[in-house]
C-alpha cells in the first residue's frame, strides 16, 4: 500500500505551518522528512496517519494494506508512549485486545515481534526496568504486532543516546533488510535520515514547503559512515539546511 | 596561588614551597530525609508516660485530663459491656457507605468533567461552589430531607467525600500524559477502552490521594453526624460522655477515633502498594 499526500496545507488558527505538500510514500520504501525545527514536520506525519485534519488537500492509501493488518496507519512515537503499569507482553496486548482475535493467535502475534525485535527474554518486564533503547524497540514491536501497511515514525530515536541509537538504527535496518516495512520518518537528524532513508524530503522553516526531495540509491544495509558518497549527500542536505535553521533559530515561538 | 612560595612554616624556619593543601568539606545532601524506625512510637509513649505520671502525682487534676491509665479502663469498661461492638459497629456501617457511596459517585462525575467539555463547563463551576461549604452546615437540612436515622448521616459523609474524589479525579485526568491518549487513539482503540486502560489508571495515583483526604473528611463527618439523633456510634458515644463530664470516656472515644483513622490510613496505603506498584 502507498501513501500519497495531495495539495496539502494546515493552520493553527491563523498560524500557517504546512503550504501544499505532495509527497507519495511508495510501499516498500522508508521516506525521511527533515526539516529545522518548529517547520511542522510532526503535524505532517500526525496528518498522514489521522491524528489530525488537515485545513486543505488529503491524504489519500492508495492499494489494500497487507492481509492481517489491524491497524494500516501505525505510529512509533518520539517518547515510546508505553503504559509504565503494563508488562511488556501487556503493551503489546493493549492494540490486540479490541480485535477478538483467539487467544493463541494473539499469542503468537505477541511472541513473533518479541523475537522479531529481540524482547523474548523480557515479556514479563515493566518499562520502569528497561532501557530507552529497549522501551523503543517495545514500542516497536507493538506497532508491528498489528502488521501495519505504513509506520509513521516521529523521531523515534530523539530521546534516546547517541550509541543506542547507532544500535537502533542498526535493528531498524537490519528489520528492514528482513522485511521491507514502508515508512514515513521524521527526523532531524541528518545522518540518521542518510542512513535510513530511501528518499530524503527537506522541509523548509514555517510555513513547511518542499525544498528538495533527494533519492539515494544504495541499499540500506551496505551505507556505511565512512562512505564518500554517503557523506557527501549528508553535506548537501546540510547545507540546504543551514540557512533554514539558522533563520527559524531566530524566530518566536508563536 | 601565587603567594605559595612566601609561605614559612610553624617554626618560622624555612619557607615552604609545597602548595597549601586541605581536603573538600562535605557541604550537604540535599536535605534529605531518611526513615528511623521506632522515632514515632518512642514519642508516643514518652508523651504517654509523662501524662500518666503527670496524673498520679497530681501536677494533671483529673478535671482536667484524666490518666491514659484510666481511660484505658473506660475503654475495657465498654468492651466488657459489650457496647464497643454495637457503638463501632454503628459508626463502621455508616462509614462504608457514606465512603463508598460517596467515592463512587465523585469518581463518576469527576471522570466525566475530565473527559467532556459539557460536563466540565456545566459541573466543575458547580463544585466549586459547593464544596467549600462546610457540610455539617447543611446537617439540619438532610436531616429535614432524609430523616433523622441512618439517612441524614450516611448523605453527610456521602456528600463530604463526593467533593474531593471529584477534584482529585479530574485533576488527576488532566494530568494524564497526552501522548498515551493520542497512541491509543493512533492504534483504533475505542473511547471507553482508552478511558479503562489509559486514562483511569493513569488518574489513579491522584484519586487514591483524593481519598485519603476524603477517607479523613469521613470520620470527622461521622463523628458530627452521630452527635444528632444517635444511639449508637462513636459519636454519640463521645458526646454522652461529654455530657456527663466522664473525661475518661471521651478519651477513650476519641482513642477509638484515632485508631480508626489510623486503620483507613494503613488499608489505602495498602491499595497504594497493590495497584501503585509499577511506579517503584
Amino acid at each position: 500500500m502507498d501513501l500519497r499526500v495531495d495539495g496539502l496545507s494546515h493552520w493553527y488558527s491563523d498560524l500557517e505551518v504546512l503550504r501544499d505538500i505532495n509527497l507519495t510514500i511508495p510501499q516498500g520504501q522508508i521516506v525521511c522528512v527533515i526539516g529545522p525545527s518548529g517547520c511542522g514536520k510532526s503535524t505532517l506525519l500526525r496528518l498522514l496517519g489521522g491524528l489530525e485534519q488537515p485545513t486543505q488537500g488529503q491524504v489519500t492509501q492508495v492499494g489494500e494494506p497487507p492481509v492481517g493488518s489491524l491497524n494500516p496507519l501505525t505510529y512509533v512515537f518520539q517518547d515510546f508512549a508505553l503504559l509504565p503499569w503494563r508488562s511488556v507482553e501487556d503493551n503489546v496486548s493493549l492494540v490486540l485486545e479490541r480485535h477478538n482475535l483467539s487467544k493463541a493467535e494473539k499469542e503468537d502475534r505477541i511472541s513473533d515481534v518479541l523475537t522479531r525485535t529481540r524482547l523474548s527474554d523480557f515479556r514479563k518486564a515493566v518499562p520502569k526496568q528497561l532501557s530507552g533503547g529497549m522501551k523503543q524497540r517495545v514500542a516497536i514491536a507493538r506497532a508491528l504486532s498489528v502488521n501495519p501497511a505504513v509506520l509513521l515514525m516521529d523521531e523515534p530515536l530523539s530521546a534516546l543516546d547517541s550509541q543506542t541509537r547507532e544500535l537502533l538504527m542498526d535493528d531498524l535496518i537490519d528489520l528492514w533488510t528482513r522485511e521491507q516495512f514502508t515508512s514515513c520518518y521524521i527526523t532531524h537528524n541528518l545522518a540518521e535520515a542518510v542512513r535510513l532513508g530511501h528518499k530524503v524530503v527537506v522541509l523548509s522553516r514555517r510555513p513547511g514547503v518542499v525544498r528538495e526531495v533527494v533519492d539515494i540509491d544504495i541499499p540500506l544495509a551496505n551505507r556505511r559512515m565512512s562512505d564518500p558518497r554517503i557523506a557527501e549527500i549528508q553535506q548537501d542536505l546540510w547545507d540546504m539546511m543551514r540557512e533554514e535553521a539558522q533563520t527559524a533559530d531566530l524566530e518566536l515561538a508563536p | 596561588m601565587a603567594d605559595v612560595t612566601n609561605h614559612v612554616d610553624k617554626n618560622g624556619a624555612n619557607p615552604v614551597a609545597a602548595p597549601h593543601e586541605r581536603p573538600v568539606y562535605f557541604r550537604g545532601g540535599g536535605f534529605r530525609t531518611e526513615p528511623r524506625r521506632f522515632v514515632g512510637l518512642a514519642v508516643f509513649a514518652i508523651l504517654l508516660i509523662i501524662w500518666e505520671v503527670g496524673s498520679r502525682t497530681g501536677v494533671i487534676s483529673e478535671l482536667v485530663l484524666p490518666a491514659p491509665s484510666q481511660a484505658f479502663a473506660a475503654f475495657m469498661e465498654l468492651v466488657n459491656s459489650g457496647n464497643l461492638q454495637k457503638h463501632v459497629g454503628a459508626s463502621l456501617q455508616r462509614l462504608t457507605i457514606g465512603f463508598s457511596a460517596g467515592s463512587l459517585l465523585g469518581l463518576v462525575v469527576g471522570t466525566a468533567i475530565g473527559l467532556s467539555s459539557y460536563a466540565r463547563a456545566g459541573l466543575s463551576p458547580l463544585v466549586s461552589a459547593i464544596f467549600p461549604i462546610p457540610k455539617i452546615a447543611l446537617l439540619p437540612l438532610f436531616i429535614i430531607w432524609f430523616g433523622i436515622g441512618e439517612g441524614s448521616k450516611v448523605a453527610t459523609i456521602l456528600f463530604g467525600c463526593f467533593f474531593p474524589t471529584v477534584i482529585a479525579t479530574y485533576g488527576g485526568i488532566d494530568s494524564v500524559d497526552r501522548t498515551l491518549i493520542r497512541m491509543g487513539q493512533s492504534f483504533g482503540l475505542s473511547r471507553w477502552e482508552i478511558v479503562r486502560k489509559i486514562v483511569l489508571p493513569a488518574a489513579l495515583p491522584a484519586i487514591l490521594s483524593g481519598m485519603r483526604i476524603s477517607a479523613s473528611i469521613a470520620i470527622i463527618l461521622l463523628v458530627a453526624a452521630e452527635m444528632i439523633g444517635a444511639e449508637y456510634g462513636i459519636g454519640a458515644y463521645v458526646l454522652l460522655a461529654g455530657n456527663l463530664m466522664s473525661t475518661d470516656q471521651l478519651i477513650a472515644g476519641v482513642a477509638i477515633l484515632s485508631m480508626l483513622g489510623l486503620i483507613v490510613s494503613w488499608l489505602i496505603t495498602r491499595a497504594e502498594k497493590a495497584f501503585l506498584g509499577w511506579r517503584n
